[in-house]
């Protein structure tokens, strides 16, 4: 098999994630575009192990043990980041990352006043 | 950037015009998995992209069957599709998510988003189509993930980071229950964090035993 | 000790004195007058001793090199002739004088520690230039008198008029510094030496290449120095300072030292008959018109001031008539009268309360008061206007001799012209000399009206010092024109008969005509005292001073003039008057000519600096401030944007480096 289909879709795979990473409002949908990048590295790392592996450049399987340790480490991530966007919907009311501003540089203190009323609207 | 091809792969030319079987369904399979990952980032139904996602991870589980990583297959299918779609499931419900059709699920940035990503999808393809379009992976004879393959090079080469990779887990379990404590009205973050020390030690070691 | 350590020693105990006095003036104040007097005094004895050890005999050159300075090699040098060594004598002699009677003087100003320092070492800038044999060493010491002169003017700074004295002595002595020190330049450069002997030879064998310019260069200096037309304006103004400091200013430091700075360099001069000349006009200029407005001034020590640049006239007519020895006659014998009348002035103000000849003219009794301030001052006026045998009388003969010697063409280097313009302006200053002489006498001690207050006895300091220098006053002129002729050039010193009558005559009937000018005006009188008086007239005499300079102006609305109908120098000079008051409206006219143009350059500077060169400025501000504005609307806090921009500069980077590596 060529090496260029995995390695294509992988590519592609990877851009959708990024896409999704870049334009998605909810903090949910981000994490599992997210998922998809991971995903698409795992591709990436096991098509490459196999062609390494069959031409007796790699014995020490690194790709597919990189490729589980992606996985778990995956797993973890979804675990925490899930438990921040938990966290946060609970202080904030929300989970849009576009709302999430409290960083933005104001020209004046309208910005800053906005988001403390958001928090108090949130909390009461 | 591109290596120079081994003899003996070089050796026997292959087209794109004439492609194997596993190349076909490896085509077929990348396309449905594509499009169900263009469907998990565009659409508007939140609960359906998670869904989606589910059949983009299957199939990707699949390409690595095709690829014979037969055990990260398995693996990619209980983890991903097993527990981490669930997972964002039940991230989804908790958030109060709108089921059904919302009309704010992308944000304003979409267009810049849109542009970075096909840039980067023809940046890549561009690099990777230059630099592979020859190599060839033989895919015959035994299989390259095997179980037995796997756990042998897993527990032979790569004990350490194994370990390190459960302490590592450990971490993200003790840190996601503090995170998804509800902070109880009255007492301070101070103590949900003496708390949170105190409760874990019966969790990690079963965990553990479960990760082995 | 040699002559030579002597005379080293004379500018150094003064200079020594002055640094104690500075160091120890808040710690040790019981040290200060001590510190201030006995340095002058034992310089006086050492210079009556290297002026003994001279004798008039070969001039005392000593000189060694401190250190190598380049092609013009400057060394710390002597130059001891008989000029240099009266001179000193006469500048130790004052400045003991002026330094006692300031003892009495600012008894009670907290800063005499600092006034007495700066004194002495007004002095020793003074000795310093008397006895230096190098030029460069000479403008340390015409240097250091600028600076000291703009301390001791500005001593009572709280009033504005010693702030603005002061400023404008420093202003106006550096104008003419400026050109004195290019002019000292051009003649080192021809010498190629410092050293006033080598100076006098290279001019002697005719090596000057320039020697009008060299000679109109340094006269600027020595006319804002000696305070001669046209930039004599400093000086009248200066009298914002104290007593004492008039004193000395006046009569033996800083005036003196442009006219001896001529004296010492005369052959310069003599070189270009265009110099000779304008120094002649110079002085027939400052004569006349400082007598003219010496007779229109109202402030006692105003009329004192002008009458000294009509008596530095005398002494640079003298040097344009080539002869040294009748100016520095002249200088010697003015120093002594000329300090007595300051501080005789300063005794008459302290009793009278107040500074104004026209207040004066309302007291009666004021010689009751102070009989030592008014015998010595009658002295010293006689001295001033030149009648015998007092010894004004012989140095201003010996100038008019001069002249008339060379107005007949006599003398060799000297233009004719010169001669006759300096007999004729000092036959017209003669008269003026005398009217104002007169007029100051009779206002200050023959005044109507009321009694004047009893303050009590003037400090003893002050009054022996009257005396003490009462005595040249009276004397020296007489005893010294014979034997001084064997210090100076030779030449003879002693009055012709021709002059001797006219410049006499001629004080007589300056005399009789101010005398019944003044009869007939006494009876205009108005009996109540035109102006303030000072408000602590119980107070040492240097704050009673200060606070009658500083009343003057509110009382009269200016401060030289006084609405008198009762003066006589107002029926003298008739529609002069006006103009003479105000010293003929040359401060206008330089405010005209200097001080509105810049002005006027300054503003539009001011503008340029803000209207444009600070659109420039403001300009490179706003350009940054911009960018700073469009970089903060990008932190919109929006992490996705964020992560945008740093994705798609990844890939952009990861491109130009595929690129770049692939040769592309």
């Amino acid at each position: 098999m060529h090496l260029v289909y995995p390695a294509v879709l992988s590519a592609l795979l990877f851009s959708t994630g990024l896409y999704g990473v870049l334009a998605r409002r909810n903090a949910i949908l981000v994490l599992m575009s997210v998922e998809l990048m991971l995903n698409a590295v795992n591709l990436n790392l096991v098509a490459f192990d196999v062609w390494l592996a069959r031409a007796a450049r790699d014995t020490l399987h690194s790709g597919q043990a990189l490729t589980l340790f992606t996985i778990a480490v995956a797993a973890a991530e979804i675990g925490i980041g899930l438990a921040i966007v938990l966290a946060v919907y609970r202080n904030r009311g929300t989970s849009d990352i576009d709302k999430l501003r409290d960083t933005a540089e104001g020209p004046d203190g309208a910005e800053p006043g906005a988001v403390a009323a958001q928090k108090t609207e949130a909390t009461a | 950037m591109t290596p120079a091809p081994a003899p003996s792969l070089a050796a026997a030319p292959h087209g794109f015009l004439s492609p194997t079987g596993v190349e076909i369904a490896f085509l077929l399979v990348g396309l449905v998995t594509f499009g169900a990952a263009l469907i998990t980032v565009t659409t508007r139904q939140l609960v359906h992209a998670a869904l989606w996602l589910v059949v983009a991870l299957g199939g990707l589980a699949v390409e690595y069957l095709l690829l014979t990583a037969e055990f990260i297959a398995w693996v990619q299918v209980l983890i991903y599709v097993g527990s981490v779609v669930v997972l964002l499931l039940f991230g989804l419900m908790l958030t109060r998510a709108p089921i059904g059709r919302s009309p704010d699920a992308d944000s304003g940035n979409r267009w810049a988003a849109l542009a970075v990503a096909v840039a980067a999808a023809v940046a890549l393809v561009w690099v990777v189509a230059d630099a592979f379009r020859t190599t060839w992976i033989d895919l015959t004879g035994p299989a390259a993930g095997s179980t037995r393959v796997t756990g042998a090079s897993l527990f032979r080469y790569w004990v350490l980071p194994f370990e390190a990779l459960s302490v590592l887990l450990l971490a993200a379990l003790v840190g996601a229950i503090v995170l998804s404590r509800k902070a109880k009205a009255g007492t301070g973050t101070e103590a949900d964090g003496t708390e949170a020390d105190g409760t874990p030690p019966a969790v990690p070691s079963a965990r553990k035993d479960g990760a082995r | 000790m040699t002559t030579t350590t002597l005379a080293v020693l004379v500018p150094l105990l003064p200079f020594l004195g002055a640094a104690a006095g500075l160091l120890l003036g808040r710690t040790a104040p019981g040290f200060v007058r001590p510190l201030a007097v006995l340095p002058p005094l034992a310089s006086l004895v050492l210079a009556a001793l290297v002026a003994v050890h001279q004798g008039g005999g070969p001039v005392l050159d000593a000189h060694t090199e401190l250190t190598p300075t380049g092609s013009v090699p400057v060394e710390l040098a002597l130059h001891i002739d008989g000029f240099a060594a009266l001179v000193a004598v006469l500048v130790a002699f004052v400045a003991t004088c002026v330094q006692i009677y300031s003892t009495g003087y600012l008894r009670d100003d907290p800063r005499y520690p600092s006034y007495a320092a700066l004194v002495s070492l007004f002095t020793s800038a003074m000795l310093l230039v008397v006895y230096s044999g190098d030029l460069i060493v000479l403008l340390v010491g015409w240097e250091v008198m600028g600076i000291c002169s703009y301390f001791l003017v500005g001593h009572y700074w709280e009033t504005p008029e010693a702030r603005a004295a002061s400023l404008k002595a420093f202003l106006v002595t550096k104008l003419g510094d400026v050109p004195f020190l290019i002019g000292l330049f051009a003649l080192a450069t021809d010498a190629g030496s410092f050293r006033v002997t080598r100076v006098l030879g290279t001019v002697a064998s005719g090596g000057l290449h320039h020697p009008t310019l060299v000679a109109l260069l340094l006269l600027a200096g020595v006319a804002g120095k000696s305070a001669q037309f046209p930039l004599h304006t400093w000086l009248p103004d200066a009298m914002a300072g104290p007593t004492p400091v008039s004193a000395l200013i006046h009569a033996a430091t800083m005036v003196a030292a442009g006219v001896y700075f001529v004296a010492r360099l005369l052959p310069v001069f003599e070189a270009s008959r265009a110099a000779m000349l304008v120094l002649a006009v110079m002085a027939a200029v400052t004569m006349t018109g400082s007598g003219l407005a010496a007779l229109a001034q109202d402030d006692i020590k105003r009329v004192l001031a002008y009458s000294t640049v009509g008596q530095l006239g005398y002494m640079t007519g003298a040097l344009a008539v080539g002869d040294r020895g009748a100016a520095v006659f002249h200088l010697l014998a003015h120093g002594a009268f000329k300090a007595l009348l300051f501080l005789a002035a300063g005794v008459v103000i302290h009793a009278a309360g107040t500074n104004s000849l026209a207040a004066m003219s309302r007291m009666r009794g004021l010689r009751e008061r102070v009989p030592d301030a008014y015998w010595t001052m009658t002295v010293a006026l006689l001295a001033l206007a030149a009648v015998p045998p007092f010894s004004g009388f012989f140095s201003k003969e010996s100038v008019l001799g001069a002249a008339e010697h060379a107005a007949h063409g006599d003398t060799a280097h000297v233009p004719g012209a010169a001669g006759r313009l300096v007999l004729v302006a000092g036959l017209v200053t003669a008269v003026l000399t005398a009217a104002y002489a007169t007029r100051l006498w009779l206002l200050a001690f023959r005044g109507r009206g009321a009694e004047v207050p009893d303050h009590g006895r003037q400090p003893l300091t002050m009054t022996v010092v009257l005396w003490v220098l009462a005595v040249p006053s009276l004397a020296f002129g007489g005893l010294a024109y014979r034997a001084l002729p064997g210090w100076f050039d030779g030449n003879s010193l002693t009055p012709t008969p021709l002059t001797s009558i006219l410049g006499t005559g001629l004080a007589v009937v300056g005399v009789l005509l101010t005398y019944g000018v003044w009869q007939r005006t006494t009876r205009r009188l108005v009996s109540p005292p035109l102006g303030a008086v000072a408000a602590h007239p119980e107070a040492d005499a240097a704050l009673v001073e200060a606070e009658a300079i500083a009343t003057h102006t509110p009382a009269y609305g200016d401060i030289a003039y006084a609405p008198d109908p009762a003066d006589p120098g107002r029926a003298l000079l008739g529609p002069l008057h006006r103009h003479a008051a105000v010293g003929f409206h040359l401060d206008a006219v330089y405010a005209a000519l200097f001080v509105r143009p810049v002005r006027a350059g300054a503003s539009l500077v001011r503008f340029l600096d803000r209207e444009v060169v600070d659109t420039y400025v403001g300009a490179a501000g706003a350009l940054p401030r911009l960018l700073g504005a469009a970089v903060r609307r990008a932190q919109t806090g929006n992490v996705q944007t964020y992560v945008s921009a740093l994705l798609a500069g990844t890939v952009v980077l990861a491109v130009a480096v595929v690129l770049v590596a692939t040769g592309a």
